[in-house]
């Protein structure tokens, strides 16, 4: 049986772990950009506390993924085996392109327009929001883009600990030896992966004609 | 109007000095004389170490900076438009955050537009980066002046541009503030354009204020940092008979 037969065969099972891996993906980018955004922004200009951030987000990315999901199982409250556990790492790992792009992308803004915004009379909220942030959007998106395909990838692994999505069909195949088994899994994650790249590809070039 | 300011940090020291109502004061100085610094001080984008800088009789302190600033209009060397907006949003800037309504807004941005010598039906949904350096500054006038505001700083609005172009924009400025009768305080370390726009110039040197004259008086000034300015004038006057 091929991968496509098999897959064919499992739609309904293929199609509730896809669902199922875009949730985990999509509760862990919501978290990761709830904390990368303030942060990112709230970092500008700081240099001593942005390379503690950065550092601090760069030390959790070399962590190993299947490694940093065994470390928060033993977590009280957010551990165990489940999505949940899967969620909190997920966000972690994204967490570092959003924040380096944030903070990097607001401050590459050419300092002449923010003054000039500045001595125009705009607040800092309205220097934020009317001037910082959207011209920093395509760097910010670029960031976001990076962090959900790379979310999409390591969300695989987290079937390890019973978190489901994609990643079970991989494991599952890996047990039983069968090659399409594991490509009913990587090849929809695949997909999803290179959808989403392409997808907010197309939104940040829209973003940066403007 | 008075301005009055000591900064230890020796960027402006001991600087005191007054704009009357409708003067075009210039400050003029080499790089790093401190220009730009008092500029940024009236509209408190920076805060005096020492001293006092009175903006309309009032201790400049007790403004609130956003409405002392959009109280100012502040146009800078490269105009600092905001490139993710055309020249008509860009030119209502302060008008919009005033909250005008919508139809003096715009009206508002037409008025501002012919007044600086930019057709509203060709310019108005322009971006930023379809101008010229020449039409850049004048979007940066307009913008300047879009909420009518009683005083100008300028800082370096001209620098930037190529000598033809820098040329017309003097003339045409200098008919424009003598007929808006506003209070400008106008940066540049060009003599030429401080003797051709200021009512008074006043010369910095490393945070000091040398002298304040009138532009006739200025050129016979005894000053010797006074007189290497109008030096580098005459031989630019030689050069010029030469070719």
């Amino acid at each position: 049986m091929t991968w496509y037969d098999f897959l064919v065969q499992n739609r309904a099972e293929v199609w509730a772990r896809s669902v199922e891996h875009i949730g985990l993906v999509a509760a862990s980018m919501a978290i990761a950009l709830a904390i990368g955004l303030p942060l990112g922004i709230a970092i500008v200009g700081r240099a001593a506390l942005r390379r503690w951030v950065i550092g601090t987000a760069n030390v959790v990315q070399t962590i190993p993924s299947l490694a940093l999901f065994g470390f928060l199982i033993p977590v009280p409250w957010i551990g165990g085996v489940g999505a949940s556990t899967a969620i909190v790492a997920l966000a972690l790992y994204a967490l570092l392109p959003i924040l380096s792009n944030t903070s990097t992308g607001i401050a590459e803004v050419d300092p002449a327009v923010v003054e000039a915004a500045r001595g125009m009379g705009m607040t800092p909220g309205q220097v934020l929001w009317h001037v910082q942030l959207p011209l920093a959007a395509p760097v910010l998106l670029a960031g976001i883009r990076v962090a959900t395909v790379l979310c999409i990838g390591i969300t695989t692994i987290a079937a390890a600990i019973g978190a489901g999505g994609l990643g079970v069909f991989i494991f599952r195949g890996v047990a039983m030896v069968n090659n399409s088994v594991i490509l009913a899994g990587a090849i929809p994650a695949a997909f999803l992966a290179i959808a989403a790249d392409v997808a907010l590809g197309l939104f940040e070039r829209s973003i940066a004609r403007r | 109007m008075t301005y009055r300011l000591r900064s230890g940090a020796s960027i402006i020291s001991g600087l005191n000095l007054q704009v009357p109502p409708g003067e075009t004061l210039v400050l003029l100085g080499r790089s790093g004389s401190g220009k730009t610094t008092v500029l940024k001080l009236i509209n408190r984008l920076l805060e005096p170490t020492e001293g006092e800088i009175f903006v309309a009789g009032r201790p400049s302190r007790s403004w609130d900076p956003i409405q002392l600033r959009r109280g100012i209009g502040y146009v800078i060397q490269d105009a600092g438009l905001f490139p993710h907006w055309t020249v008509e949003r860009n030119i209502a800037l302060v008008p919009r955050l005033e909250r005008w309504p919508e139809e003096r807004a715009q009206a508002r941005v037409r008025e501002m537009m012919s007044l600086v010598g930019l057709p509203p039906e060709e310019f108005a949904g322009r971006r930023p980066s379809a101008l010229s350096g020449g039409q850049k500054q004048r979007v940066g006038v307009a913008r300047a002046l879009a909420a009518d505001p009683p005083i100008l700083l300028m800082d370096e609005p001209f620098g930037a541009l190529d000598p033809i172009t820098r040329a017309d924009l003097q003339k045409e400025f200098r008919a424009l503030a003598t007929r808006l009768q506003k209070t400008i305080v106008f940066v540049t370390h060009d003599v030429r354009e401080a003797l051709f726009l200021g009512t008074r110039i006043a010369l910095l040197n490393q945070g000091r204020l040398v002298g304040v004259y009138a532009p006739a008086e200025f050129l016979k000034a005894t000053e010797p940092e006074i007189h290497e300015f109008v030096a580098s004038l005459e031989a630019g006057g030689l050069r010029e008979e030469a070719q």
